[in-house]
């Protein structure tokens, strides 16, 4: 569901933006071409329309450097986890394939149906940094490229608001806080919250987590080695507390909340009559609304602030590429997707987040792409979206488990320790005990 | 319907005319082959999959491992099911019958009208929309904020009219110094004496709400014998100091002040200038409280929360009846165009009263006819499903669930108890058996 979003989020952004500017610089090691490497491979991805052509231009890139290897791509579009599924079943997968899902990669992995790309793990950790190299790993060993990233720690506003209040684009919680009470005390209402279903509460949560409790910990909620209990959680919900336990907080008050779907909360502050300041949504935002505002002058974004003290920290999540078929061209097509260049070619084209820190983000056509691009590559902790990595029938699913817990805790804020249970219950079933 | 049936049903059955003895082919076979691309289809379609899903209903979520009942005592046990069955009860008491009447007084009073043919076509109408797409239409007009959903806008406008909302309805004190709420107003805590100045700064008010001949707000002169005083926007862009007029901050202008004596009895009361001050001229000793009045704060209508969890099922149940409606209006119009006129005319002749006439004859003349409606209603709304999925913003479908929903919910939504799921589907198929053999009987008994 939320993927489907940024996919359409994506799309409508390439559509929207006008590649300008050009050139990328070499400081991250690019790729030396060779006409030695021969052959045919086939690439297999989501990206058809736009996309897809901004993935051949990446893909023609490569051709420069090894004119003798043949790249042949398709486009599996939404369908492409149970295509790849049949495929690897039937015996017949394509070289690469670009995965959104890193449940998915770790089932082929079990399968045995990819390579170990461990050779690439120092290009991939020296361009992506640690924790977006380990995204695409599995029990050690390297397996995946997240080539394509999109970033979920993003705060929207209205900048007609902001000025109305004489605030600006808070840096810490507890500048949000203030933000939250000086656009109160202006008359303005700070957030917009569309929680028809749970899951925009889900990344709300685990950004709050994810910078409380740590990056350790986070992996060891997501995969249940800690109980939902546990103070750790207690404590964000806390902070949550600090967005949703007040219903003047909220645009229309908590019981609109629970009836608003995500792009209306998107579209209650993308407008120049605006019903309230903020909302809180990923990187996707403008692409899910028509709106007349302009970026930057009309609505802007800041980076999910940082809670007592934490370092840079994302969530998010991304396409990452495999390969289940070992050959030189294969092996040269993921090199060259580690590098900047490779980076570059979309990232100028609109549409598109690196998680390539050696990218020159001014490359990006516009600001807000810069902003919350440059975040997710300068991340000192990138996390994948946690509810999509946990069992669907747990993060996944509207009315249950996780989605649930979050409209219920907007519903009855003060209740943690009854959240925190009904949380827990429900991920021992999904979690199998 | 009878004269078409019975010829239906004389497929050559027994001998046919001729000397000699048919053989079992002749007898059987041709019947068979043209019987089998049916048979062949409900089997593919009907009898296998029921029994698969049967058979499902007994095993666990990911159908390796039987399990016996124990689906089917999750599905008394688990709160969202239970919730389900509950609500389907709910639509089975209250909806078949509801449709029913309603098609019935629609029916007898249309036929009275001139231009009934158009009243009858405006109330069918709802029928020619698919029920996912009537959902929808419903679920805007539920919407609780009355500048978007139609229903509580037309509240809104009735509400407004008996008691319009206060020119400050969202302000808040700035400080601590004012205590109230938006029943007794804001009153300033401390006890005032003639020619004290009072300073009751407000906030939450949106630039664009101040009236627009505002101006800077200035803390008047004390006045002796008087008590004088300001109301004013206590925020400039960034907060400013609360509590103190500042510089670009803007006085009130029209807020009622009221000046209230130590038992909070309003003595007298009088309206801001343009720079927000006020006074009151020539009040005798003692402590006085100053406050604004309860009706500067009286909150615009806020809308009923059609779509909440507590009034979610009755408000689909609305949406229901508007769209079937029309059908049982229809189908009772038609029973009642061939009651005999005779009839009700001799009834009215022997001098009984129309309500008399529609009670003890057209009613129990109309009986088969309402059957037909009620039972076919028990049907559908048995397996209500796309209505409510449609109507139900995903936060109340727990509140809102009934069987078929849960049923989806638990096998596609996301769950992927295909196990839990099919115990349901089973558990909703014992349901509609007991309707479909009466219906199929009272057919029986009509041909």
């Amino acid at each position: 569901m939320r993927y489907r979003w940024l996919v359409f989020a994506l799309i409508v952004g390439a559509l929207a933006f006008v590649a300008a500017g050009c050139g990328g610089d070499d400081n991250g090691g690019s790729a030396e071409g060779s006409e030695d490497v021969t052959g045919d491979i086939s690439v297999m991805a989501i990206w058809g329309g736009e996309e897809q052509e901004s993935f051949q231009a990446v893909i023609d890139g490569f051709n420069e450097l090894y004119p003798n290897v043949n790249v042949k791509y398709t486009s599996g579009g939404d369908n492409l986890g149970p295509l790849l599924s049949t495929a690897v079943e039937g015996g017949n997968p394509p070289d690469i394939a670009a995965v959104g899902q890193p449940g998915l990669m770790q089932g082929f992995v079990e399968q045995g149906a990819l390579q170990p790309i461990d050779d690439l793990r120092d290009a991939i950790v020296e361009n992506f940094g640690e924790s977006v190299a380990d995204v695409g790993a599995v029990e050690g060993t390297q397996y995946g490229i997240m080539f394509k990233g999109a970033n979920k720690s993003t705060i929207w506003y209205n900048v007609a608001d902001f000025e109305e209040a004489g605030v600006g684009a808070p840096e810490t919680w507890d500048e949000l806080n203030e933000a939250r009470d000086t656009l109160k005390a202006a008359g303005v209402t700070p957030y917009s919250v569309g929680v028809d279903v749970g899951w925009p509460m889900t990344d709300l949560f685990e950004n709050i987590y994810l910078r409380t409790a740590g990056p350790e910990m986070y992996d060891q909620l997501v995969a249940h080695e800690i109980p939902w209990t546990d103070q750790s959680v207690k404590d964000a919900l806390t902070f949550m507390q600090d967005v949703v336990g007040d219903s003047s907080n909220i645009a229309g008050g908590t019981e609109e909340a629970l009836q608003t779907e995500m792009p209306d909360s998107v579209a209650k502050v993308f407008t120049d009559s605006p019903e309230a300041a903020m909302v809180i949504i990923g990187d996707f935002a403008p692409g899910v609304v028509e709106t007349t505002l302009e970026p930057e002058t009309g609505y802007n974004v800041f980076t999910f602030p940082s809670i007592d003290g934490s370092g840079p920290s994302v969530v998010g999540g991304g396409d990452i590429f495999v390969e289940f078929k070992d050959s030189p061209a294969a092996d040269a097509f993921l090199e060259y997707l580690t590098t900047p260049d490779a980076a570059a070619i979309w990232a100028e084209r609109g549409g598109f987040s690196s998680p390539n820190k050696n990218l020159d983000t001014d490359i990006y056509p516009d600001v807000i792409t810069q902003t919350t691009a440059g975040n997710l590559a300068e991340a000192e902790e990138f996390r994948f979206d946690g509810s999509d990595l946990m069992p669907s029938a747990f993060g996944g699913t509207p009315g249950q488990g996780f989605w649930k817990g979050m409209t219920d805790f907007v519903q009855n804020p003060d209740d943690i320790d009854g959240i925190t249970q009904q949380l827990e219950t429900a991920a021992a079933n999904a979690y199998g005990g | 319907m009878s004269e078409s049936a019975s010829t239906v049903e004389a497929p050559p059955r027994g001998l046919p005319p001729g000397d000699h003895e048919p053989g079992l082919f002749q007898r059987y076979g041709v019947a068979l082959i043209f019987l089998a691309p049916t048979l062949v289809l409900l089997g593919v379609w009907v009898v296998y999959p029921t029994i698969r899903t049967i058979i499902r209903s007994f095993y666990d979520r990911d159908g390796d491992e039987f399990i016996g009942l124990d689906n089917y005592e999750t599905l008394f046990t688990d709160d969202t099911l239970v919730t389900a069955i509950k609500n389907n009860f709910l639509w089975l008491l209250i909806v078949p019958a509801f449709v029913t009447a309603i098609g019935l007084v629609f029916a007898v009073l249309l036929e009275r009208i001139r231009f009934s043919v158009a009243f009858k076509v405006v109330v069918f109408m709802p029928m020619a929309i698919s029920l996912f797409a009537a959902g929808v239409i419903w679920r805007l007009m539920y919407e609780k904020d009355p500048s978007q959903g139609t229903i509580n806008a037309g509240i809104a406008v009735v509400k407004d009219a008996v008691s319009p909302s206060g020119v400050l309805s969202a302000a808040q004190p700035s400080t601590e110094a004012l205590q109230g709420g938006p029943e007794g107003g804001l009153v300033l805590q401390k006890p005032l004496a003639p020619g004290d100045v009072a300073q009751l700064g407000l906030t939450g008010i949106r630039s664009s709400d101040v009236p627009a001949d505002a101006e800077q707000a200035v803390v008047p002169e004390a006045l002796a014998g008087g008590i004088t005083g300001v109301v004013w926007r206590d925020f400039k862009p960034g907060g400013g100091v609360p509590g103190q007029v500042e510089e670009e901050e803007l006085g009130l202008p029209g807020i009622t002040v009221e000046l209230r004596d130590e038992d909070g009895r309003t003595i007298t009361e009088t309206q801001t200038e343009t720079d927000g001050t006020f006074a009151f001229e020539d009040v005798e000793a003692g402590p006085y409280l100053a406050a604004i009045g309860p009706d500067t704060f009286s909150e615009p209508y806020a809308g009923v929360s059609w779509l909440g969890a507590s009034l979610i099922t009755p408000a689909i149940m609305m949406a229901y009846v508007w769209v079937w409606a029309g059908f049982a209006m229809v189908v009772i119009a038609a029973g009642l165009a061939a009651i005999p006129r005779d009839l009700l005319e001799a009834a009215r002749t022997d001098g009984a009263t129309e309500w008399q006439v529609f009670r003890r004859v057209t009613v129990p003349l109309l009986a088969p006819v309402l059957t037909v409606v009620f039972v076919t209603m028990l049907i559908y709304v048995l397996k209500v499903f796309d209505i409510v999925i449609s109507v139900a913003p995903g936060s109340v479908q727990d509140d809102a669930n009934v069987i078929a929903l849960a049923m989806w919910r638990t096998s596609f939504g996301g769950v992927n108890d295909f196990g839990l799921g099919a115990a349901i589907a089973v558990f909703l198929f014992l349901l509609v058996i007991p309707i479909l053999v009466l219906n199929v009987r009272r057919f029986r008994r009509e041909i």
